[in-house]
């Protein structure tokens, strides 16, 4: 267990969540979104880590050989659709925002206040 | 019959896909479509009431592929249901039905992904009510989350609806990524996903830090979607530019379904590891009453009527989140009955006003001023309704706000009381300050406010406006809808909501009916201490608020007449201002006030629990 990846997790988030908050372009928000996001992967992958362990194939090894867990290979790949699925339709929007009314600013697209 | 389970989600699924899939073959023929989605959405309600009731006993686990825990240790996916999350999950699927048969009419025009939308909609809410997973928790919240994104957009060719979108879909899923990490880290602690066991597990421990983090963590995304102070910027922009159909399904369900995720995960995992009961009571106190006032505060200065019934639902959210937060049986049994009451009301007022939008094409209360006066039903049923949402007994309401309230008081929060009645009043009087002013032209009409004129006109696409009358489809739904919520009033459901609550609060009981399949029915009776009847403190509360509301709506149409306020006197100039500067609509701003929210919480919660 290190301490490495999990510096590495809070980083990404930051920076994403600093990207998201800044931002004045809807597809660069778009992509720190995925940034953040990518946090998760890196959270995953590092709570399953083992050192000196192999991949999860139990194929041609001796029995009693540690693993990574695969459960969280599973989970960061589920967490992979459902990003595709959620930047997909997010772009889609922004597409439109684009092709409508000509900007991609956050801040001109605002139409309620208060 | 167990299977139930598995088809009240599988059903709708592979009915939005199947829909979509023959879309070629379904064009031209839109009442098929209708026929088909209303079906669906009607089964899957009968479907969950079915598992509610059967639910009454005690609680139900479905074992997906009959994986059953092994000696304690869960290798399976679960859907664990008792009465008050399959309640939850059939509200969601009547609410659909309803919205449903309201579309009927509505759009002239529809495309086929607006009835694969709705009912994938409806599987997300269904599954994440039932599920005894963290994991699929999450993968269902982003379903949900992504139908809802995408109806949200339905009409992109205007700015609203594109703008409400993006900010509805970005703190949405940012909250949610936060929960995920939430998620790995509890199970980074634990080797579990499975609710009940991570429960066990951290329960044997002394809390430590890791621990909080993850609460922290998962609370986060759940915070969202329930629209909580300071979480809570993206309902009103979203619930204002969503076809009014799915604004039902936004107030009614959506927002609810996060403070059910939030008593879940409370209740099956962190109850007992975390302890400090009364700190943590006191935490989410705190947010739910600053929620009830800054919603109800904001709700009584809109003039666009759908927003006005947003900042509504904020509120009222702020109060069910303080019932929860009393972490005690008889205070989740009244948030319970009162969100669906609340359910009931709210969406008989967004059909209400998707009427009035259909037959008139505006939603600006100003302009609308004495002009819906032939709408005679419409206004009938939009006056009850708002009522209700102002606690008037015989509507369920009162009865729900009524327990929340008693235990507050039993627990030495008196001040809970008045309060929710200031907030009740508030916005029920904001509610019935729109019926009387659009459905009978009372009181003068509002000064004109150029920003919420603008925005309230744009309003046109949504439906063809300018019909000569209302179709049956759209009158009937929320006429239901009422009668609905005053049949909850009038039923006594006490005895069943109150022993429904102290199964779903005993963590010990959930543990086993889950990892050990014990068959976990609670009796009444240790609890008739705190058994919920109608008492007539909840019957003059709820008297109080709705007089106290009624007496503000005439106090807000005319009160230009009265001598004291007559001369030049303009409420809430500057205060216009203040408003716009929180809500901005930029969702930069709005992701801000998440990570400061988040990080007031954290500092919150690390001197609790040190």
């Amino acid at each position: 267990m290190q301490v490495f990846p999990f510096i590495v997790v809070a980083w990404i988030i930051g920076v994403g969540l600093y990207g998201i908050a800044t931002s004045r372009n809807l597809i660069h928000q778009i992509v720190c979104l995925i940034v953040v996001q990518s946090s998760t992967y890196v959270l995953l992958l590092g709570v399953g880590y083992v050192t000196g362990a192999v991949a999860p194939y139990f194929y041609d090894v001796p029995v009693h050989t540690p693993a990574v867990d695969p459960v969280v290979q599973a989970l960061a790949l589920t967490d992979v659709v459902v990003e595709a699925a959620v930047t997909a339709l997010l772009l889609a929007i922004a597409i439109q925002a684009h092709k409508r009314f000509g900007t991609l600013d956050p801040h001109e697209l605002a139409e309620f206040k208060g | 019959m167990d299977h139930l389970f598995a088809l009240s989600v599988a059903v709708p699924l592979l009915v939005a896909a199947a829909l979509v899939g023959v879309k070629p073959l379904l064009s031209g023929r839109r009442r098929m479509l209708d026929t088909v989605a209303v079906l669906t959405a009607a089964s899957v309600a009968v479907m969950l009431l079915v598992i509610m009731v059967q639910t009454d006993g005690g609680d139900r686990v479905y074992w997906f592929a009959g994986f059953r825990p092994f000696r304690g240790v869960v290798i399976g996916i679960d859907f664990e249901a008792g009465p008050l999350s399959a309640g939850l999950a059939a509200l969601a699927a009547v609410l659909v039905t309803a919205s449903m048969v309201f579309s009927w009419r509505y759009f002239e025009r529809v495309a086929t992904y607006y009835h694969a939308l709705m009912l994938t909609f409806l599987a997300g809410m269904t599954g994440f009510c039932l599920t005894g997973d963290i994991f699929d928790l999450f993968v269902w919240f982003e379903l949900m989350g992504v139908s809802a994104y995408a109806l949200t957009a339905y009409r992109p060719e205007e700015r609203g609806p594109i703008q409400g979108a993006l900010t509805f879909a970005i703190t949405n899923s940012v909250g949610a990524y936060v929960s995920l990490s939430g998620i790995a880290l509890i199970y980074g602690r634990t080797g579990a996903l499975n609710m009940a066991q991570i429960g066990a597990y951290i329960g044997r421990h002394p809390p430590d830090r890791l621990v909080v983090v993850a609460f922290l963590l998962i609370l986060a995304g759940l915070l969202v979607k329930s629209a909580i102070v300071p979480f809570h910027f993206w309902l009103a922009d979203a619930h204002a530019v969503a076809p009014t159909p799915l604004c039902v399904l936004f107030s009614g369900a959506m927002v609810e379904l996060g403070l059910y995720g939030i008593a879940r995960v409370y209740w099956s995992m962190f109850g007992t590891a975390l302890g400090h009961r009364a700190e943590i009571s006191h935490v989410f106190l705190t947010l739910g009453v600053l929620t009830a006032v800054v919603g109800a505060l904001f709700c009584f200065r809109e003039r666009h009527i759908k927003r006005l019934l947003a900042f509504s639902t904020i509120s009222h959210a702020g109060m069910f989140l303080s019932g929860i937060g009393l972490l005690t049986p008889l205070g989740l049994a009244g948030a319970a009955v009162y969100v669906a009451g609340h359910a009931m009301v709210k969406g008989a007022l967004f059909l209400c006003t998707g009427i009035v939008l259909h037959r008139l094409g505006s939603v600006n209360e100003t302009w609308l001023h004495g002009r819906a006066r032939h709408l005679r039903i419409t206004g009938v049923v939009f006056t009850l309704a708002g009522l209700g949402l102002a606690d008037l007994p015989p509507f369920g309401t009162f009865l729900g706000k009524g327990w929340i309230e008693d235990t507050g008081s039993a627990h030495g929060m008196p001040w809970l009381m008045p309060v929710f009645v200031l907030c009740t009043i508030l916005a029920g009087g904001a509610v019935l300050r729109v019926a009387g002013g659009v459905f009978y032209g009372l009181g003068d009409p509002p000064s004109e406010d150029e920003r919420m004129a603008r925005a309230a006109n744009e309003e046109t696409s949504e439906t063809d406006a300018d019909k000569r009358r209302t179709p049956l489809t759209m009158i009937i739904p929320p006429t239901v809808l009422v009668a609905l919520a005053v049949a909850i009033g009038l039923t006594p459901l006490g005895p069943a909501a109150d022993a429904a609550a102290v199964r779903f609060a005993d963590q010990a009981a959930y543990n086993a009916t889950v990892l050990r399949g014990a068959h976990v029915a609670h009796p009444v009776a240790p609890f008739a201490a705190e058994a919920a009847g109608i008492t007539v403190s909840d019957v003059v509360t709820g008297l109080v608020s709705a007089a106290g509301a009624l007496l503000l709506a005439y106090l807000a149409l005319y009160w230009r007449r009265l001598p004291v306020l007559r001369r030049g006197y303009e409420p809430g100039t500057g205060l216009t201002t203040l408003a716009e500067g929180f809500q901005s609509g930029v969702v930069n701003d709005y992701v801000t006030w998440m990570v400061f929210g988040l990080a007031c919480l954290g500092g919150v919660l690390a001197l609790i629990i040190r």
